[in-house]
């Protein structure tokens, strides 16, 4: 029964999908641009660089992950995108438009990075407001329910935990129904809960066909929800792709020793193409044909030089370890 | 994974509600925002009815003949006016572009001609409520109004285009807590020196001139010609405001900055 209501409501974002009178599906140029196109942008705030050449693109439908550390220009660019700053250089549309047109408002869904709730407004006052300014919004209380503030349907803004804040801005973003959806660091200072409830909100929005630019320094929250990552760094892109092309398929064999351990020994035993590193110290990562044979070798040295491994482990690289080796710096 | 929830159909549905239905949404939550903060009410109603009733009832100043109550209810009129359209809108309108809601609102379909729309419509309703109280409290010590109310109305809406510019103006340009101090400190200076309960008549010789051309002093002496003396339309003080108006609203349009 729901699923034919789903199907019956009006749906103006789709409405071009519909077959003609002569059953061809008519074609709009719209519909084949990205759903975020930026080319060369810069942006200047007095002699700071913030965002210095950049380009990227998010696909329709996709979740996008822009990743990076404190100031790497992201809110920058999301705030060109949503037409809040206006860039020195560059093009930038979304949705094929200029992030300047006022057509464009009522088809992109915002979530600030902080703020932007009067702090005397109470949490479902709020939600209600930005879902009278949309003409086929959620219903308000179903997104409450779901994003576990109805217990704080009342409560001013200002009296929210950090968390509840986010949640009602992450409401706020969705409830118009948007197609795109920009979210500033959706689960800054969100506990494991709540964070997960937010992941999975982003994954039916994906399903839904919403298309999901999101910012974040948290290589796991890129790991596990974006389609795309696209990692920058001092205002441009360092690299992009999905994670797992980021990562790539090598493993890496992890494990903690005495800090300071001579690695050419290491390296002259194992097979040509491996590479060994401390980083940081007492922290060893060996990278190549990780296999019983590399093990085997591994553990040879430790005994040869007397040490024990600790913590030792197998893993894939991490989008932190790709950052790391980009850029030369810490994530975080 | 969890389990759908059936209310929750997030497919795209995009589309803006009618301009209508936005700025009687916005204009409803601006409204509920100015009767719920104590402060404003303060402003806005206390202080006016204090003034009206203690002066109308204490012989403390010399109106220069006639009734003391027919020559306080326009100026405590005009007070009101000034207490929402400047004071108020000035402290709200700052702590929102502090608190980043008016570039949240900038993300919505509500445009910025619809939110100025629903900031006037809430400051017309303020108004209103506050007129209502003030002429009951005012009718209440005994005052007799003359004069045509079409004048007085007007003078209100030109007067509330004008205060409403300079309070923009003021939060458009300030930082949030120096626009709360001097909105503050202005209304104080205006209290006591644009003829609301103190006639300009008391005023040197030397500085009427000045205190004529403020706001505050074109909307009490309109009003007062009108109420006291039930005087036709007030063309000076009308132009008064009206050229008030005209600058501030320029001068936002050119200057305001919603972050």
């Amino acid at each position: 029964m729901n699923a034919r209501r789903r199907r019956a409501a009006p749906s103006p974002g789709r409405t071009h999908l519909r077959p003609g009178p002569g059953g061809t599906v008519p074609k709009l140029v719209a519909m084949d641009s990205p759903a975020v196109e930026i080319v060369d942008l810069v942006k200047r705030y007095g002699g700071t660089t913030a965002v210095d050449g950049l380009t990227l693109r998010a696909r329709r439908g996709a979740v996008t992950a822009v990743l990076g550390p404190n100031g790497a220009g992201k809110t920058s660019t999301v705030e060109i995108c949503e037409g809040f700053r206006a860039p020195d250089a560059g093009t930038v549309r979304v949705l094929g438009l200029d992030p300047a047109t006022p057509g464009l408002r009522p088809r992109i869904g915002v979530m600030l990075q902080a703020g932007g709730v009067p702090p005397a407004m109470r949490c479902a006052e709020w939600l209600r407001l930005v879902a009278r300014f949309y003409a086929h919004p959620l219903p308000p209380q179903a997104l409450l329910d779901r994003l576990g503030l109805a217990d704080h349907a009342r409560t001013p803004y200002r009296r929210l935990s950090g968390g509840q804040q986010q949640r009602l801005s992450l409401a706020a973003a969705v409830v118009g129904r948007p197609e795109l959806v920009f979210l500033d660091e959706p689960t800054a200072g969100l506990d494991p809960q709540a964070r997960h409830a937010c992941w999975d909100l982003v994954g039916e929005l994906r399903t839904a066909g919403v298309s999901v630019v999101l910012t974040t320094h948290h290589m796991d929250e890129a790991e596990r929800l974006a389609d795309h990552v696209v990692i920058i760094d001092r205002g441009r892109v360092v690299a992009e792709g999905t994670p797992a092309t980021l990562t790539g398929a090598e493993r890496q064999l992890r494990f903690r020793a005495r800090p300071g351990l001579g690695l050419e020994e290491l390296l002259n035993a194992l097979p040509t193409g491996s590479a060994a590193k401390e980083s940081p110290a007492g922290h060893y990562i060996i990278e190549g044909q990780v296999g019983p044979e590399l093990l085997a070798t591994v553990t040879a040295w430790c005994a040869a030089e007397g040490v024990t491994a600790d913590d030792l482990s197998i893993e894939r690289r991490t989008l932190e370890d790709v950052f790391l080796e980009l850029t030369g710096r810490e994530l975080r | 994974m969890t389990a759908h929830d059936p209310a929750l159909d997030l497919t795209p549905a995009p589309g803006a509600a009618p301009f209508g239905r936005m700025v009687a949404a916005q204009a409803g939550a601006e409204l509920r925002a100015m009767l719920r903060n104590g402060e404003q009410l303060l402003l806005t109603l206390v202080i006016p009815v204090l003034l009206l009733a203690g002066f109308s009832l204490a012989p403390l100043i010399d109106v220069g003949g006639g009734r003391r109550v027919d020559f306080l209810v326009p100026g405590v009129l005009a007070l009101a006016v000034m207490s929402t359209a400047f004071t108020g809108q000035a402290i709200a309108t700052g702590f929102e572009r502090r608190y980043g809601v008016l570039k949240r609102l900038g993300a919505t379909p509500l445009s910025r001609s619809g939110l100025m729309l629903a900031k006037t419509t809430a400051v017309v309703g303020v108004e209103a409520i506050q007129a209502a109280v003030i002429v009951v409290v005012g009718l209440a010590l005994g005052w007799r109004p003359q004069g045509s109310f079409l004048g007085a109305a007007l003078l209100v809406v030109v007067g509330t285009a004008a205060f409403t510019g300079l309070g923009l103006l003021m939060a458009g340009t300030l930082r949030a807590e120096a626009t709360l101090a001097a909105a503050n400190l202005v209304y104080l200076v205006l209290l006591g020196a644009g003829g609301v309960v103190f006639p300009l008549s008391k005023f040197p010789e030397s500085v009427r001139p000045v205190l004529e051309l403020l706001p505050i002093s074109a909307l009490t002496g309109g009003l007062r010609s009108v109420l006291a003396q039930g005087a036709g339309l007030p063309l000076v003080p009308l132009a008064v405001l009206a050229v008030w108006a005209v600058l501030s609203l320029g001068l936002v349009s050119r200057t305001f900055r919603w972050e």
